[in-house]
């Protein structure tokens, strides 16, 4: 059984505008997302700047509340749950930011910071969350010295470390890494990638790993969706999805990601345009409509629904894109 | 062949860069010696705190005043050294002989003046020139950046346009000029891959047009690989390799090159495989060693003396230069 089960989910936001401040239109950042996920699995979620995808990781931890579809996580239905419903089941749900400095308390103490999740679930005495605070510190190879210092008192990779220990706290089920290396250094970036997946081989969990960067994506999950204007187009194992890649879409990122390999340098085929914006999305198939794409006119009004076209490969079935 | 060569636009030697603050003297690029021959691409690659950008400010004088000052060295730009310029002949050169353009465009384009305006300041403030002559030099020179409907887009202000747009208005504006050397610091870190490759692509087009020389400053490899014709490689203030982009890919010599070039995640790694990591972190300023910088994050024995002895910048093979430091350097 899955322990994520995603239907249909859309989050829309109302934009507000005149002299009433009345919703004029809406901006549709997640649009009908559906995915399943396994307990040990790690599904990368990537796609440029406003296709959705760090709206996706808030509504799924439930920082938000969808305006449609349905959460199921571990055979409870999360979509509407309220602040206290919730409660107990956030224990097994967390997230780790992209911006460390920015998601740290900069007054709290690492001591203080590591603490809280146990304080909020009213777990263990003072000398054992102090025990368990110094467990953690070991886990994501912290010294214990750190406990008495301040978030300023570290480096990036540091600094994310601090919210990886924060974030296993609690020994969840599933963490959304959002963009979790993006601000690092590059010779960092591979100490922290290579502590996630030492967590996850040791504690069993799931990730929903959000980044820009297929290649780091493809490095850290089992099976990748791309996501493009709200809606993913595209879903594989890493492998499958990088060798048979369907939609244009997909072919146009594989394409544009710079290559460490001088020997490997080619003429691309590049993509015109800009990422078209949220609100008030074209018709049918957004990408066709993007590439001005001949037969993008036969893809309104169809279905788009993802089609299983290969074991375990989901692509939206348009006529201009696959 | 010797460091030096007729043929570059830009010579540099020995440059010494550092900031007075409350704890005292920070050196941040301690002897950076290379060359931009004519007409190609140099990248220039580091971590955060490298010196890379600060290299780059110190080529165009516009060091934070009054705490950043070049303290030693000389920046050789068609027979003249810049460090030693007034600052008025300096005003001269830049924006028309060597140009610059940023990271981040919305925070380097003024907010409250149009795209035309700004592209106008940039031709004015070095000639004399006919309203006329200047909007149909601005907008040829919107086409050809490839910015569609120019006489429009120059009424418009930065925030009435796309990342990738502001992008290319930035081009635009230090081009405009026809600059012999363009400097371009992280120019598409700010940006979506797909926009990535068109910027990467219109400066390799326009430089190609234009014949000018080109200093990318990046941290991204896969950006290297692609576009620079030579790579130096910056840690800790200094450069510890230079080489032609092909050679340093395929044979790096200095431990850090190599540790960088494996760490890195790439498209065709096994997933979820481990990362073969450098450890430690990126050393900050204050904890500059004399001697060998990347000592202990390594892996591998140094001894005192590589600690406090500054190991030799050397041409180790025909255009291939090293900081030779015997531990890193095997």
């Amino acid at each position: 059984m899955s322990l994520l089960t995603v239907q249909n989910l859309q989050q829309h936001f109302p934009v507000r505008g005149g002299v009433f401040h009345r919703a004029v239109a809406s901006c549709k950042a997640v649009d009908g997302v559906s995915f399943t996920l396994r307990q040990g699995e790690t599904l990368g979620l990537v796609g440029e700047s406003g296709c959705g995808k760090t709206t996706l990781g808030k509504a799924i931890v439930r920082l938000l509340k969808p305006t449609g579809g349905s959460i199921q996580f571990d055979g409870h239905d999360i979509t509407q749950a309220s602040a206290r419903a919730i409660r107990p089941l956030r224990r097994h749900i967390q997230m780790i930011f992209q911006d460390p400095a920015e998601s740290l308390n900069p007054r709290h103490t690492v001591r203080d910071i590591l603490e809280e999740p146990f304080i909020v679930q009213k777990l263990g005495s003072k000398e054992e969350r102090r025990k368990w605070v110094l467990d953690l510190l070991d886990k994501v190879g912290l010294p214990a010295s750190a406990t008495d210092r301040f978030p300023f008192e570290f480096s990036g990779g540091q600094r994310q470390r601090i919210g990886i220990a924060r974030s296993i706290a609690l020994k969840p089920k599933l963490i959304v890494c959002d963009e979790p290396v993006s601000a690092l250094d590059v010779s960092v970036q591979s100490q922290v990638l290579n502590l996630l997946l030492e967590l996850q081989r040791e504690m069993g969990l799931s990730y929903l790993f959000i980044a820009h960067g297929l290649s780091v994506v493809k490095h850290m999950s089992d099976r990748v969706a791309v996501m493009y204007l709200g809606k993913i187009v595209e879903m594989a194992p890493s492998e499958e999805l990088y060798r048979n890649p369907r939609h244009a879409y997909t072919r146009a990122l594989l394409d544009a990601i710079p290559v460490p390999d001088p020997a490997k340098r080619r003429k691309r085929q590049l993509l015109q345009g800009d990422v078209p914006s949220p609100i008030n999305p074209p018709a049918g198939c957004a990408f066709g409509h993007r590439m001005k794409h001949p037969k993008w006119q036969e893809s309104v009004g169809q279905d788009l629904t993802l089609r299983e076209v290969a074991p375990g490969h989901w692509v939206q079935p348009c006529p201009c894109c696959t | 062949m010797s460091l030096s060569s007729t043929s570059a636009i830009l010579e540099i030697r020995d440059l010494v860069t550092a900031f007075d603050t409350d704890a005292g003297r920070m050196t941040a690029v301690d002897g950076v010696c290379f060359d931009v021959p004519r007409g190609t691409t140099l990248g220039i690659v580091g971590e955060s705190g490298c010196g890379k950008s600060v290299t780059a400010f110190s080529i165009t004088r516009l060091l934070p005043q009054p705490h950043g000052k070049i303290l030693g060295g000389s920046i050789r730009f068609e027979g003249r050294d810049l460090v030693s310029l007034p600052l008025e002949e300096m005003q001269k050169i830049r924006g028309s002989e060597i140009s610059m353009i940023f990271q981040e465009p919305m925070t380097a384009l003024n907010p409250v003046q149009t795209v035309g305006r700004q592209l106008a300041e940039a031709i004015l403030l070095h000639e004399d020139c006919p309203k006329a002559e200047v909007l149909a030099r601005s907008i040829d020179m919107m086409k050809k950046v490839r910015i569609p409907a120019p006489e429009q887009r120059l009424n418009e202000y930065p925030h009435q346009l796309s990342g990738g747009m502001r992008q290319r208005v930035m081009i635009a504006m230090a081009l405009i000029n026809k600059p012999k050397l363009l400097i371009a610091d992280e120019p598409t870190t700010a940006l979506d891959v797909t926009v990535q490759a068109q910027i990467l692509e219109l400066i390799a087009d326009l430089q190609k047009e234009m014949g000018m020389s080109v200093i990318l400053i990046t941290h991204d490899l896969g950006v290297i690989a692609e576009v620079c014709d030579e790579v130096a490689v910056m840690y800790a203030g200094r450069v510890i390799e230079k080489a032609e982009v092909r050679g340093l890919f395929a044979n790096p010599r200095h431990a850090y090159t190599q540790g960088l070039l494996q760490s890195i995640p790439r498209l065709d790694s096994t997933p979820k495989s481990l990362l073969k990591a450098i450890p430690g972190n990126v050393p900050g300023i204050a904890e500059f060693k004399p001697g060998c910088r990347f000592a202990e994050r390594s892996g591998r024995v140094h001894t005192q003396a590589h600690l406090t002895t500054r190991p030799p910048f050397t041409e180790i093979s025909p255009g291939h230069f090293v900081e030779q430091c015997p531990i890193c350097v095997a």
